[in-house]
């Protein structure tokens, strides 16, 4: 928790050390300045926190969102009528902690809000029982996932116990060709690194490539971080990041403003930190990527071919139907879904939108968008791009995770194969017997014009 | 929270590595307020079992089993805690795997349940014992002394930090166990809000 002045500190120890409030038995109690609640536990949790009769301590920094369980489609007209919903609306009320409902303008995947209103902020600690709260590490926060009873622990205390985590840079160098995007760049990173190294680890994603992404697409870099098994992820805030958040519906104002910079501004790891490990990846020459297995690691570029796997990894081309060596272009879909904290953020749709202009989804094909937030609906409408979409057949939904783990009912048919934008491609994650391949939006959009897996890039070229 | 001291039965032996909790507990059976985590738990693996050879859980000397055995990485993936109340429901009371995923392993020590990791050089010899014994006979777990006793009297010692101990033996309360520390949360508290004063309310 001390820095040693020899070797510096990094960007998370900085973070960590401006939020340890005690350590005790090889675990630090962090504050967390923003909790946020999503509408599976909500009525849950809440309702456990009466029973033992704990109050919550700070009701001010929490947030309710309604994201897992909100129906993409009307059935009869009626939206949001889960029981989820309903029970998350009643705890929200009384406990009178801020809800961002269906319909509202602030509703949406609480990673995407978060970031989005300018609530997930740099150097501030996020908590949600979700395992993708480390996306906002993108923004340069602290996400850490957590269980719901450890939920009712930090509404009570406002803190978590913690074990400091190994720390681990990955130095990204090159740059995005065009019809790439952060998605494939993360999908080569889980297929170069595996799932063993970073195992439990915090990451700081650094170097030339991430520079040049915007704040959303290192969201993106983050929220898939969690895939290689990381406990949280980073990027170090910079001009970007600052000129991203400035005028953010919460998003400090004013003479508050020009002091959060100067904080901000010293929120980089220090030139001496030194890391457990510190992993360098090229991604010049980078292709569209896709997974062909169960594991968002088992990747491959979409020109290349199923690898020969040993025995264990053969489960995963078994389970999705494909052969050893056979090329993934030209294999037929049943699906496509673009969403997901992943992929659902105003930049993801754009990307789509480039391919599908003018195009139409293939016969045969259900192509579902589901915008990440209300807020990237709006823009999404202002700008055309639902009406690229809707004139090309794609469904478009009400913001929430829709597809991602099936939470709002909408699942796929057993033995379907689906290209989608999420982050989990595991057996059964989107229905029993679903085969999904995990790519960027922008190959998910040129599968859904072809019918067929393809390469997304033909496509963009020209606009 | 239910206190655990020792706890003497069948090991059922589930040595995968990576189980994440969509497969622990599929979401299609979560869609429920108040889910049957019984039937959730596995739901996906039990379904596609056959009657001749039954998910481990299922076969009858498992049935019961209050200890769990499994690879590394146990309670990956999604950070749902229903996967432990579903393992509790069938009656889990330990899980001795060769690593935990952290968020999960957490909310294993939130509602009783023991997570064990044996020493490197331990862990196949276990394994092996659980396999060959197959349920006929039982194995003893000890947080007091800190051991597993199998059938056959061999004795494996396991490490556990001071307090996810106590706070086991004990059935502490975690909220309460935090808030002896309260003057040092009151400070951290007033401190952010002096020089971070941006990270105060999200109702403004
Ligand atoms: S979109 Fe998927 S991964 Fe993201 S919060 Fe929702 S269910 Fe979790």
């Amino acid at each position: 928790m001390k820095a040693d002045p020899n070797h510096g500190a990094t960007l998370f120890d900085k973070i960590w050390a401006r939020h340890a409030v005690t350590q005790e038995d090889g675990k630090t109690l962090l504050y967390i300045d923003r909790v946020v609640v999503d509408d599976v536990r909500a009525s849950q949790v809440l309702k456990n926190m009466e029973r033992r009769g704990l109050a919550i301590r700070r009701p001010d920094l929490a947030v309710v969102v309604q994201d897992h369980s909100v129906p993409s489609f009307a059935t009869n007209g009626v939206l949001g009528g889960s029981a989820f919903l309903d029970a998350t609306r009643v705890a929200a009320r009384r406990h009178g902690l801020r809800l961002f409902d269906v319909g509202e303008a602030e509703q949406g995947i609480s990673h995407v809000v978060m970031p989005e209103l300018g609530l997930a902020l740099p150097g501030s600690t996020y908590v949600c029982v979700d395992s993708h709260s480390p996306t906002v590490g993108g923004a340069g926060a602290l996400g850490l996932a957590c269980g719901s009873t450890e939920l009712e622990h930090v509404l009570a205390t406002q803190t978590m116990w913690v074990r400091k985590p190994r720390q681990i840079r990955i130095r990204l160098d090159g740059e995005l060709a065009a019809g790439l995007s952060a998605k494939d760049v993360i999908l080569h990173v889980l297929g170069e690194v595996g799932l063993e190294t970073a195992r439990g680890a915090a990451i700081e994603f650094a170097g030339t490539m991430i520079d040049s992404l915007s704040v959303e697409e290192r969201l993106t870099i983050c929220n898939m971080a969690v895939e290689l098994g990381a406990r949280t992820a980073l990027v170090a805030p910079d001009e970007v990041t600052f000129a991203w958040l400035a005028s953010r519906r919460f998003a400090p104002q004013a003479d508050v403003w020009r002091q959060a910079l100067g904080a901000w501004e010293v929120l980089r790891s220090d030139d001496e930190a030194r890391f457990d490990a510190d992993i360098a990846i090229d991604c010049r020459g980078l292709e569209p990527q896709i997974t062909w297995g169960t594991t968002p690691a088992q990747v491959m570029p979409i020109t290349g071919r199923v690898p020969d796997m040993a025995d264990a990894s053969r489960a995963g081309v078994t389970y999705m139907g494909l052969d050893p060596g056979e090329r993934l272009i030209g294999r037929k879909i049943d699906r496509v879904f673009i969403g997901s904290c992943t992929n659902a953020r105003l930049s993801d749709l754009e990307s789509a939108a480039q391919v599908l202009a003018g195009r139409k989804v293939a016969a045969g094909v259900k192509a579902v968008v589901v915008p990440g937030s209300r807020g990237v609906a709006r823009e999404a409408e202002a700008r055309g791009l639902r009406d690229i979409f809707l004139a090309a057949g794609f469904l478009w939904g009400e913001p929430g995770c829709s597809m991602c783990a099936g939470g709002g009912g909408e699942t796929v048919a057993a033995g379907e194969r689906i290209v989608s934008t999420t982050n989990r491609n595991f057996e059964g994650r989107q229905g029993t017997g679903v085969r999904t391949h995990l790519a960027s939006p922008a190959t998910a959009a040129a599968a859904a014009v072809r019918g067929e897996i393809c390469d997304p890039r033909p496509f963009m070229q020209g606009g | 929270m239910e206190k655990f001291s020792q706890v003497r039965g069948a090991a059922a032996p589930l040595l995968l590595d990576n189980v994440n909790t969509d497969q622990i507990t599929p979401v299609v059976f979560m869609r429920s307020l108040e889910p049957d985590y019984e039937k959730a738990l596995f739901g996906r693996w039990r379904l596609a079992a056959s009657e001749a050879e039954p998910f481990v859980l299922d076969r009858p000397h498992f049935k019961r089993a209050p200890i769990l055995v499994a690879g590394a990485n146990f309670g990956c993936g999604s950070a749902r805690e229903v996967a432990v109340w579903a393992l509790v429901a069938h009656g889990i009371r330990c899980i001795v795997a060769r690593s935990f995923s952290e968020v999960f392993r957490e909310s294993t020590l939130k509602n009783g349940v023991l997570p064990i990791c044996l020493g490197v050089a331990d862990q196949s010899a276990f394994e092996q014992k659980v396999v060959a014994v197959d349920g006929q006979a039982a194995f003893e777990v000890d947080l007091v002394a800190q051991t597993i006793t199998c059938p056959d009297g061999t004795v494996f010692s396991f490490a556990m930090a001071h307090n996810e101990r106590a706070a086991l033996l004990e059935g502490l309360d975690d909220v309460a166990l935090t808030l002896r520390h309260r003057a040092l949360i009151d400070a951290r508290e007033a401190q952010i809000a002096i020089e971070q004063p941006w990270l105060q309310s999200v109702r403004s």
